[in-house]
């Protein structure tokens, strides 16, 4: 009967069962009906047994009890029985088992078989599954069949030498003559083994790339041969002559000829005549030509011919078939740095495929899009981009507007423009921008000085449409607190003019403090203004004053904190909350709400401290007068009773705070005069770990030591503490250290403060030991330093 | 080179799985499940090329699939194959089932999959494409099963 009947009987059983369990149970009964098989000695059905092992397997049930049956079935004389055992070892036998070296001298006799079918069990289980000792065993076999056999066996020889290169590099030397060789021959099977192998070769081995630069006149021959023939019925496939033939050989031409002058030159002919002969219509067609144009587009050919083929994916572009689409996307991305000019020839149809129904396409189309604005055309492509962000699928929604962000700053033909651009972004896809936006946003507004009164009044509308936003909604109270004066005042130049009471302000910002849809920093930001306001309005403070201290006992803590030293202003510092007024327009610009709240938690804490003056608070912030600008720098926990400093030292306040980072690109440098920081000196360097040491002398008695620490070695250290001892009458206060661990190469350092008090003026040193983890063991050292920069030699 | 050839039904049972790369048992159900994942969520009108799931290979490989009435033919290449040409492959594949068994259906893949993987084996030879030409690869493979017939009846 036929070997595949009990097969088949099986497959039927397998399938009969209604469960998972039952198919299980049928399984495991066939499995050891097998087994007991394969123990038996010599019987007729073998092939049988083997084969619906395999079935087993694809199903995917264990099957390496087969692994031996395989061996030994491919050892049989009979063919059937060998078909299934090269299946079988194919299947699940890899180079880690044992079991694949007893087949090496099954397969080398294979090779040397009379029938040729038998050789390319042989030749392709070797190409499938080869290990490398198997490789290099049955490699001169290979190169003797490349030479001598039927083409049938030729080709197959190829590949086999294909997967040989591959495992083991050396032996393309072996293969290359051989390679060369068969070039020659007509059959096309043989001839794409060869352009494979030739591939292979070139791509290992740059010198073997130099010797077969000489075969490009007969490639080009080939390909000629292949397109300008007539119709041949043997290669055809949908009117174009074995296109699998013509691509393989087009990317070998690619290889040749990258980066080389005279191999490009040679093939230039060639390729034009196939970019214009090659019929379009069908699927195959457009294959030859997608390789043609990615051939082109690679080696140094001539700009007509560039452009002939970037005309080319523009056509593609229109094809009604998505998948000629996305190539063409793709491509284009590729070459939109070299050949920008070309590619903005096609910005209207890229533009268009915005629209398309596929998301791949809509995907590519939009980073296409956004590499082609330029300076020229930033309006229109504005406007399609903005089109496309109100209907775009919610996936590319962040990317879409985050290039938008990108092309707006890098081409804003105006301030007004840009501002504009960007309410319209949050206002069609707020939910999705990156959190950098609104301080980013709200920078640009700051600086936007002439255009404040402008941009007020259109958030203030959009705030009143729309509190959904979080984005938005940020950035408008902010505005409405910052600007509320130029709110309230109504006119304004650029747009209508809307009569704006303080109640209604009021009640914008009431109603997204109370609203469910606000999130916690919403919130925060819309308290924050409600307060700004206080000083900005004459006639509602009672109002802004019942706002805040109703949320002096709000759930969520951090609203709660500020809004009882909010009241805290009103109540004992009536006089100084116009001073707030200005410590928020002038001397910081705050992008980051919560250092406005950090600011005013920093100038309350010594007013509770007591022994300061009002007008030292507002000479000391009057101290500094250059406008701050945002840098990154230190973030900020709350700061509360752990600061102990001496005295009300403000600066020492904001100076010597360790502040932890509360949130990505946080933006505040402190600046100030007041004191001298000197430039930070190594006092230690070892196994990697360097330390250096900047000093800060605060009063006469006092010094601020601040020591850095950095790991330059390749591991990360862990559990790092720094310890200090001090001349005996030298008061020492070791401040919290910023951090613990010191990650690799130097990507992040710790920060230890230490205030020194020397009330004798003794000479001061200072013994500091270093202790720390890394891979796995613990390290200490002990460094002595006896000079600190800035001091005199007597420690002064 | 072609890392796996896979087809399976619309309910994700395997009907022919080959990979020319090793991956233990378990790894190749998974690859299995996560490519039917994959495919399946595609819509009818778009595009035949998909990136990759996070088994089967890193950011060079995509899959290239076709689906035909009940069953997926996805081929998992990397950035040496053109994708129109697998496509173009993908068609020959099955075209030549169709003339080898007589407008094939799933039933015939289900019970006969020892002779897919025969015809398969004429095309693609080690993650590399052997032979395009539809009467050559139906030849040997005619010719191969008359030799194996023979045997059964010399015995």
């Amino acid at each position: 009967m036929s070997p595949s009947v009990p097969l088949q009987e099986m497959i039927r059983a397998i399938r009969s069962a209604r469960t998972q369990c039952e198919e299980r149970g049928v399984i495991q009964r066939e499995c050891a009906a097998i087994r007991a098989q394969f123990r038996q000695a010599d019987n007729g059905g073998r092939s049988h047994n083997l084969a619906k092992l395999l079935y087993v397997h694809m199903l995917g049930y264990p099957a390496h009890f087969g692994q031996m049956e395989c061996v030994r079935m491919i050892a049989s004389p009979r063919y059937s029985e060998k078909r299934v055992g090269y299946l079988g070892a194919m299947m699940l036998l890899d180079e880690k088992q044992d079991a694949s070296l007893l087949i090496t001298n099954s397969i080398k006799n294979d090779l040397a078989h009379s029938n040729q079918y038998v050789q390319s069990l042989a030749l392709c289980t070797l190409a499938c599954m080869g290990s490398a000792e198997m490789c290099r065993d049955l490699a001169p076999e290979i190169d003797r069949l490349l030479r001598a056999s039927n083409s049938y066996i030729k080709k197959k020889a190829a590949l086999c030498a294909v997967h040989i290169v591959r495992k083991v590099h050396e032996l393309g030397e072996l293969f290359a003559p051989a390679a060369r060789s068969l070039l020659s021959e007509k059959n096309h099977g043989v001839l794409h083994g060869a352009v494979v192998l030739i591939i292979e070769l070139c791509e290992r081995n740059p010198e073997t790339l130099e010797r077969f630069r000489k075969t490009v006149p007969d490639l080009v021959q080939i390909m000629k041969g292949l397109v300008l023939s007539g119709y041949s019925p043997e290669h055809d496939v949908a009117g174009i002559s074995d296109p699998f033939l013509q691509v393989r050989i087009l990317r070998l031409l690619r290889i040749l000829g990258r980066n080389n002058e005279g191999a490009s030159d040679a093939m230039n002919d060639l390729l034009a005549q196939v970019a214009t002969n090659t019929d379009s219509t069908k699927t195959v067609g457009n294959a030859v030509l997608y390789e043609t144009v990615l051939t082109v587009l690679d080696i140094k050919s001539e700009s007509g011919l560039r452009v002939l083929a970037v005309n080319i994916l523009g056509r593609f572009l229109l094809n009604n078939d998505r998948n000629i689409r996305y190539i063409a996307m793709t491509s284009l991305q590729k070459i939109v740095g070299t050949d920008h000019n070309a590619v903005q020839r096609h910005r209207g149809t890229i533009v268009d495929c915005l629209k398309d129904q596929d998301a791949s396409v809509k995907r590519r189309a939009l980073e296409l899009s956004l590499a082609l604005v330029s300076a020229s055309n930033i309006r229109s492509m504005m406007k399609e981009l903005l089109l496309f962000l109100s209907s775009c699928p919610p996936e590319l929604r962040a990317h879409a507007a985050s290039g938008i962000f990108n092309a707006a700053e890098r081409y804003a033909p105006s301030q007004r423009w840009h501002i504009d651009t960007m309410l319209h972004v949050l206002i069609t896809a707020g939910g999705d921008v990156r959190d950098e936006t609104v301080p980013n946003l709200i920078q640009l507004i700051t600086n936007a000085s002439e255009l404040h009164c402008y941009t007020v009044h259109k958030l203030y509308r959009a705030l009143l449409a729309d509190i959904s936003q979080q984005s938005l909604v940020q950035v408008a109270c902010w505005c409405i607190g910052e600007y509320g004066d130029l709110l309230l005042r109504g006119d304004c130049q650029e747009t209508e003019p809307v009569q704006v009471t303080e109640d209604d302000a009021l009640d914008a910002l009431e109603t997204v403090l109370q609203s469910h849809m606000s999130s916690p920093a919403t919130r925060g930001f819309a308290l924050t203004a409600t307060m700004k306001l206080s000083t900005r309005i004459t006639d509602n403070v009672d109002r802004i004053r019942s706002i805040v201290s109703i949320y002096g006992s709000c759930i969520d803590v951090e609203l709660q904190q500020r809004a009882v030293e909010y009241n805290a202003l009103f109540k004992k510092y009536d006089h100084m909350r116009y001073a707030m007024k200005n410590y928020g327009r002038i001397r910081v610009t705050f992008t980051e709400p919560r250092f406005e709240y950090m600011c005013s938690h920093c100038l309350l804490l010594p007013l509770s401290v007591g022994g300061l003056k009002v007008c030292d608070l507002l000479d000391l912030l009057g101290g500094s007068e250059e406008t701050l600008q945002p840098s990154p720098a230190f973030g900020g926990t709350a700061p509360g009773p752990s600061v102990n400093t001496a005295g009300g030292d403000l600066l020492d306040l904001l100076g010597g705070l360790e502040l932890t980072p509360l949130a990505p690109g946080v933006t505040l440098r402190v600046t100030h005069t007041h004191t001298h920081t000197t430039d930070p000196v190594p006092v230690y360097d070892k196994g990697g770990v360097t330390l250096t040491l900047s000093c800060e002398k605060q009063s006469d008695t006092g010094l601020t030591v601040t020591l850095t620490a950095s790991n330059a070695t390749d591991s990360d250290i862990s559990s790092f503490t720094l310890q200090a001892a001090v001349p005996k009458s030298v008061q020492l206060h070791m401040k919290a250290p910023s951090g613990d661990s010191l990650p690799a190469r130097g990507t992040a350092k710790v920060t230890q403060m230490v205030v020194l008090n020397n009330p004798n003026k003794v000479n001061l040193k200072m013994r500091v030991r270093v202790s720390y983890t890394r891979l796995g063991s613990a390290f200490q050292d002990t460094v002595q330093i006896d000079s600190f920069p800035g001091l005199d030699a007597a420690g002064r | 080179m072609i890392k796996a050839i896979l087809i399976f039904n619309n309910h994700g049972k395997p009907r022919l799985s080959k990979f020319y790369e090793h991956y233990s048992e378990d790894t190749e159900q998974q690859i299995i499940r996560e490519t039917f994942h994959l495919v399946s969520k595609r819509d009818e009108n778009v595009c035949n090329f998909l990136e990759g799931g996070m088994l089967i290979g890193g950011s060079d490989y995509r899959l290239i699939y076709r689906h035909y009435a009940t069953l997926y033919f996805v081929f998992c290449v990397d950035s040496s194959e053109s994708e129109l040409g697998i496509l173009d492959l993908i068609q020959v594949f099955v075209e030549t089932l169709d003339k080898c068994f007589e407008n094939v259906c799933e039933l015939d893949l289900i019970f006969h999959v020892d002779k897919v993987h025969n015809i398969l084996a004429e095309m693609v030879m080690g993650g590399m494409v052997l032979e395009t030409n539809m009467n050559e690869i139906i030849t040997q493979v005619d010719s191969q099963n008359k030799m194996e017939k023979s045997e059964v009846l010399t015995g």
